[in-house]
């Protein structure tokens, strides 16, 4: 039987739901939501998730079970997840275990049967912030949250044998961004974020996405200082976007509940199309901050936001978004191409 | 090119395959070009629609839509610019052959949006494919044949089973499932008698079903408003299937897979505005196949709009007139912009309404052609929830999935595998028998998804009947969708006394909006549903409001008409300062549309959902006699519970309803009523029989549009429909009356205010009375009628209307024969002829309706119906071509699925006019 638990939000406010039996500890994060109605595999392992609580406000989460091609990383990053229905039963030929099975295996914990919806919109008029899942309250309330990093221990390459030569400073990179970069014939060197490129040989440089505070990546943003000082094309994904600002010398700041979903309108203000991205995000850069030389490529139609920017005459650019989708949609993945013909 | 005048195609008469959806789609047409200060001329027949309103279209031509007619009205009004996608395969058709006779041209029209060369494209199924194949997107196997020995050869090349398929057809007319050469050879033939080309195409069984909108701007911005998912694979008609938005079983990199394709395939085809694509996809291997592209608004339009609240009609129109998707606001937050895809976090599920029944065919089997009639979308968040409800909207006495009405003496298992239009029953009867999931799998290849879904209500319904009445079993079954009145069944209460109970164990639904984002952004929206999944409601109740109940499923009897009758009711409201709230659960509708009223109700028309909403909405009166019998049914027991009904009293709304009352009200005023009697026996009916003498007409009590209603012509025809059709106990009595012959029928449409006539019309049948009214052809006024027979009707009309005390709409109906008035019945309600009569009179009855509800009636004004300069006939709009096996031949029992109108200087001219416009 499962049991009743809540989360617990700093400010107080609680939403009721219940715990499968097997979860016997609290658990914290910054609770945030997302929009999408697919792709619950790829988001829960997009480590951009790592020490969030993730809310889903699809209600119908699992229905498509899980298989292991569709994971974004080894692991699932979000520290537990929220939904609304209980859903045990799962069906797709190419699955092999349900949701609940796999979120068992992972020891991420479920809080389910709660009104997503209703703390949806408690999130969107208070903010994104921190909570806590337990199965009572503490008498008193203090949620303390750790800096998030994700990145590899040592290099890894795939590939070996491509012509051309991308690093990818890992900061939490979905998988992904490497397939796409494989698929067009690149060899890809994923290397630490604080890694050193003084000595290295490659043709150009990808910044990944992650989790977190941009502010937090001062030795990442450090190498990339140095990046921009040279000519070899750099592209940022996400986080790379809000490292390649700070970098350029732009500021950031942290969105009111982030842009978490597969419905985010953005328009490339350089010719007026529009394209619909997936996004997952809390970060952003400010567009006044913006130096000489670097103007703003996308913009989000919903909140004009800066959804990418790009230098006027060297070849950096960076998106905000996910032109790797997976999970969302697909049709900003001409961006990678424009990368590729600039190496 | 700056556009000063557009004229808009309609769809004509409703019909299987092409129902209310085009008055939505054109209504919004017209709101949007009215607001880019563009002059608009509507061309359609149908009278009883709003877009045909005089404060709609700058003018209305009320005629047949065909080449004629067409070209009269483009040579007298000179528009500069036509819009075929918003009346359905009609208007479509219609548009391709002005083209290609050169008539658009002649005088100068453009068509608007997508160019008629990709028109074509998407017709002809041979172009389509051929396009298709430029950009590597997948079609079906496909050969075109002209005759049947081509057919024969090209069904032997791709092998048997094969799909056939007819090019230029709406609702898969002339398609189906072909097993072997001898099948083919007999439908081909029969195909080729009406059209040129027959497709033989690939069968795809047991492949999923999945469709996605898809809307571009001329700048090629392009967005996929939703994708929907049937229930029913492959071989089952979307239009027949139960459809869910978003799709369930598609994993992250199917769904948008096909919605590349979907992108791909616009942009390469060059669609601008709104189109819907189909897709077969097997799961198990990833493949795809394209089914079709329609390049129009379509039903499957209407119903992603209703089911994402994105407004597709009218942005489809502002992208015609070359406007951006990034230009325009999304009307409904009122922040973001239309571009942008809908984030559902509920789900939708589409269920059709099938009439067969009353089309008195025996085939209650579905497949790749449309039967139904009409459809009903309910919304919830979890699929058992809102698959009840749909059983539910669908009106047909079904109080829930394990309510079964049908009987399927231990053949369920057949229904499942060659699907009829109760399949989902038969589904829930396997479960209940013990049947598995895989089992009913590999009858039926519904995903187990939805199998499983289904089974959890079937498991639930067995612990109830095992159950205690306790808090977590009733909350467990109301999540999964049971209704009260199920519940109460199941623990030997009263509905009214469990729904006490219920609310007493705090077990009551949350009301949450609808805003396309998911909750991401604070939405100025008005789009509500009800569910048990959830804690807290989305909005506070509002304060100065009226409730009036819409007409649900379009079906044989309740057509766009109530729907019509709905909207001018709640804009007559809001002239009255009041706020409005529409229920309805009818996704074909424009009351359902996001600009009509303060507040609407996505819910089911069921005493439960009215009675929740209404103690909600504290202290709002209710409308209930504007929405056909559905709401009117509602009166008496939304009354006994407390809640305020405007208009005439329930009381008196029962005293007509009730044929023993009624006729005991006549019989004391002196009105002449055919005989009649109420019997439980077979010998008590011969012996009325007996009596009066054959025919007599039998039917039950609270009757609508003649449902079981039957003549019988002999003692063995007697027992014979009383043996099938009823059954016979003191509780279920059976009402028989003298049948008529060689009468005249007229019938009287009114508004009355404390008993006192406001306004009234008489209009006149054509065809002798036992024809049933909604099938009728009538006249208005009235050509072959004596003053004196006029001077009666008035006068008994006047008393009727005084013993009912009638305040609001009323509908009486006659017999005269031989000088002799006799009275058939009253509805104190408005009837399907009220936007007839207020458009051929110009005078809105509906609006003078809800202002003697409200009380803000000015009663000294008189009103002149009679004398007109012109005649209007209004013809009903068979759909029997699309039944096979059906009996077309008109009685007692309504089989129309629509009507039209056509005005003339005499009766001549309006009747062929208008029997013209019911293209038959």
């Amino acid at each position: 039987m499962p049991k009743k638990a809540k989360l617990i939000l700093s400010d107080g406010k609680e939403f009721a739901g219940v715990l499968p039996k097997w979860v016997n500890s609290d658990i914290t994060g910054e609770v945030v939501f997302n929009t999408g109605m697919t792709g619950y595999v790829e988001s829960l392992t997009d480590p951009s998730y790592s020490e969030q609580i993730l809310v889903f406000t699809y209600p119908l989460i699992g229905n498509y079970g899980v298989h292991k091609d569709k994971w974004e990383s080894g692991k699932i990053h979000a520290k537990a997840v929220v939904i609304s229905s209980q859903m045990d039963d799962w069906s797709h030929p190419l699955s092999d275990k349900s949701f609940r099975q796999w979120l068992m295996d992972q020891n991420v914990p479920i809080l389910s049967s709660v009104d997503t919806r209703a703390l949806t919109q408690y999130l969107r008029e208070k903010g994104a912030m921190p909570g806590l899942i337990a199965t009572k309250a503490p008498n008193k309330l203090k949620i303390n949250l750790k800096t998030p990093l994700v990145s590899i221990a040592e290099p890894e390459v795939f590939n070996p044998k491509g012509k051309k030569t991308v690093v990818l400073i890992d900061c939490g990179a979905k998988d992904n961004i490497v397939r796409s970069l494989v698929g067009m014939g690149l060899r890809v060197k994923k290397v630490p974020y604080d890694y050193d490129l003084s000595k290295e040989e490659y043709d150009g440089v990808m910044l990944s996405n992650g989790p977190g505070d941009p502010t937090d990546y001062k030795p990442t943003i450090k190498i990339i200082k140095k990046l921009l000082k040279q000519d070899k094309p750099v592209f940022g994904i996400c986080l790379g976007s809000q490292l390649m600002g700070l970098a350029a010398g732009a500021k950031t700041y942290k969105l009111k509940f982030g842009h978490r979903g597969h419905n985010q309108p953005c328009m490339d203000v350089t010719n007026q199309k529009c394209f619909i991205t997936s996004q997952n995000h809390g970060y952003a850069i400010k567009e006044k901050s913006l130096p000489k030389n670097w103007n703003t490529l996308f913009k989000n139609l919903n909140d004009d936001s800066i959804e990418g920017i790009y230098h006027t005459s060297k070849p950096f650019f960076s998106v905000q978004f996910h032109p790797e989708a997976c999970p969302g949609p697909t049709d900003t993945q001409y961006l990678f191409e424009r990368f590729y013909k600039s190496l | 090119m700056k556009l000063r005048k557009v004229l808009i195609l309609g769809s004509g008469g409703l019909r299987i395959g092409q129902a209310g959806e085009f008055d939505y789609s054109g209504s919004q047409a017209i709101k949007a070009l009215k607001e880019e200060g563009i002059e608009t001329v509507l061309i359609n027949p149908n009278i009883a629609t709003v877009q045909t309103d005089p404060d709609m279209a700058d003018k209305v031509h009320f005629l047949p839509l065909n080449i004629k007619y067409v070209e009269q009205v483009i040579k007298e009004d000179k528009p500069d610019g036509v819009l075929l996608s918003f009346g359905g395969q009609t208007a479509l058709n219609l548009g391709l052959e002005l083209h290609d006779k050169g008539i658009l041209k002649k005088y100068g029209v453009k068509p608007l949006g997508t160019s008629i060369k990709t028109i074509k494209a998407t017709e002809d199924r041979e172009l389509f494919k051929a396009e298709l194949d430029k950009i590597g997107v997948s079609t079906a196997k496909s050969i075109a044949t002209y005759s049947v020995a081509e057919a024969k050869k090209a069904a032997k090349a791709i092998g048997y089973p094969i799909m056939m398929r007819s090019g230029f057809s709406l609702g898969g007319l002339g398609s189906g499932l072909i097993r072997n050469e001898a099948e083919l050879v007999a439908r081909t033939s029969e195909a080729f008698h009406k059209i040129d080309q027959v497709l033989i195409e690939e069968y795809l069984l047991g492949w999923k079903e999945i469709e996605y909108e898809v809307v571009r701007d001329s700048d090629g911005n392009t967005i996929t408003v939703c994708n929907m998912e049937n229930l029913d694979p492959m071989g089952v008609h979307t239009g027949e299937s139960i459809v869910v938005a978003p799709s369930q079983t598609l994993t992250n990199t199917e769904y948008h897979h096909l919605r590349e394709v979907a992108i791909k395939t616009i942009k390469h085809l060059g669609i601008i505005g709104e189109c819907n694509i189909q897709y077969a996809l097997n799961s198990n291997t990833g493949e795809y196949r394209v089914i079709e592209v329609n390049a129009r608004l379509s039903r499957s339009s209407a119903l992603a709009s209703k089911a994402t609240g994105y407004p597709l009609a009218y942005v489809a129109t502002k992208l015609i007139l070359g406007k951006k998707l990034h230009e325009l606001r999304n009307s409904v937050t009122g922040e973001t912009s239309a571009f942008f895809e809908p984030a559902l976090d509920y789900i939708a599920v589409k269920m059709p309404r099938w009439d067969l029944n009353k089309l008195k065919t025996d085939n209650y089997n579905i497949g790749s052609e449309m039967k139904s009639v009409g459809e009903v979308m309910a919304l919830a968040r979890s699929f058992p929830e809102a698959l009840q409800k749909a059983i539910r909207m669908q009106n047909t006495g079904s109080k829930g999935l394990t309510d079964n009405i049908y009987e399927f003496k231990g053949k369920y298992a057949q229904e499942i595998e060659h699907p009829t239009f109760r399949r989902v029953f038969a589904v829930a009867e396997a479960f209940s028998k013990g049947k598995s999931v895989a089992y009913i799998n590999k009858l039926s290849n519904i995903d187990n998804w939805f199998l499983y879904q289904i089974k959890n209500i079937v498991d639930c319904d067995k612990e109830l009947s095992k159950g205690k009445l306790e808090k977590d079993l009733v909350k467990k079954a109301k999540v999964l969708g049971f209704s009260d009145a199920t519940l109460a069944k199941k623990f030997k209460l009263s509905e009214v006394a469990f729904r006490k109970k219920r609310i007493s164990l705090g077990i009551k639904p949350s009301i949450k909006l609808i805003d396309t984002l998911a909750g991401e952004f604070a939405a100025e929206t008005n789009y509500l549903y009800l569910t048990y999944s959830g804690t807290e409601n989305d909005i506070e109740p509002l304060k100065n409001s009226v409730i009036t109940l819409g007409s649900g499923p379009y079906s044989i009897g309740s057509s766009v008409e109530f729907d019509w009758c709905a909207v001018n009711t709640v804009k007559t409201l809001k002239n009255s300062k009041k706020n409005t709230i529409i229920v309805n659960s009818n996704p074909e509708t424009v009351s359902t549309d996001f600009d009509i009223s303060d507040r609407l109700y996505f819910d089911e028309l069921t005493y439960e959902r009215v009675c929740d909403i209404a103690d909600y909405e504290a202290g709002s009166p209710i409308v209930v006699s504007v929405g056909g019998q559905i709401a009117n049914n509602l009166a008496v027991p939304l009354s006994e519970s407390g809640f305020k009904i405007l208009g005439t009293t329930p009381k008196d709304i029962n005293r007509a309803e009730n044929r023993k009352l009624f006729s005991a009200m006549l019989e004391k005023q002196g009105i002449d009523q055919p005989d009649w009697t109420e019997v439980t026996t077979l010998a008590k009916a011969k012996k009325f029989a007996d009596k009066v003498g054959y025919p007599v007409l039998i039917r039950p009590s609270y009757v609508l549009s003649g449902g079981a209603m039957s003549v019988v012509d002999s003692d063995a025809e007697m027992k014979q429909y009383l043996d099938k059709a009823t059954t016979l106990s003191p509780d279920h009595p059976v009402v028989i009356s003298d049948f008529i012959l060689g009468a005249k029928e007229i019938e009287i449409d009114g508004v009355a205010s404390d008993g006192e006539i406001v306004v009234y019309a008489i209009s006149e049948h054509i065809e002798n009375a036992g024809v049933h009214s909604g099938d009728a052809t009538v006249v208005l006024p009235a050509q072959h009628l004596y003053l004196e027979t006029i001077r009666r009707v008035k006068k008994i009309t006047k008393q009727i209307v005084k013993s009912l005390n009638i305040t609001g709409p009323f509908n009486v109906q006659y017999i005269a024969k031989n000088n002799e008035i006799k009275v058939i019945e009253c509805n104190v309600r408005a009837s399907r002829s009220f936007p007839f009569v207020s458009k051929v009179t110009k005078i809105n009855f509906i609006e003078l309706a809800t202002q003697s509800i409200l009380g803000t009636i000015d009663k000294t004004k008189e009103y002149q119906t009679l004398e007109l300069d012109y005649v209007a006939v209004k013809s009903p709009q068979f759909s029997y071509n699309r039944l096979k096996g059906a009996d077309p031949v008109a009685s007692v029992e309504m089989a129309s699925t629509g009507e039209v109108a056509c005005f003339g200087d005499n009766l001549t001219e309006a009747f062929y006019k208008s029997w013209l416009a019911t293209d038959q």
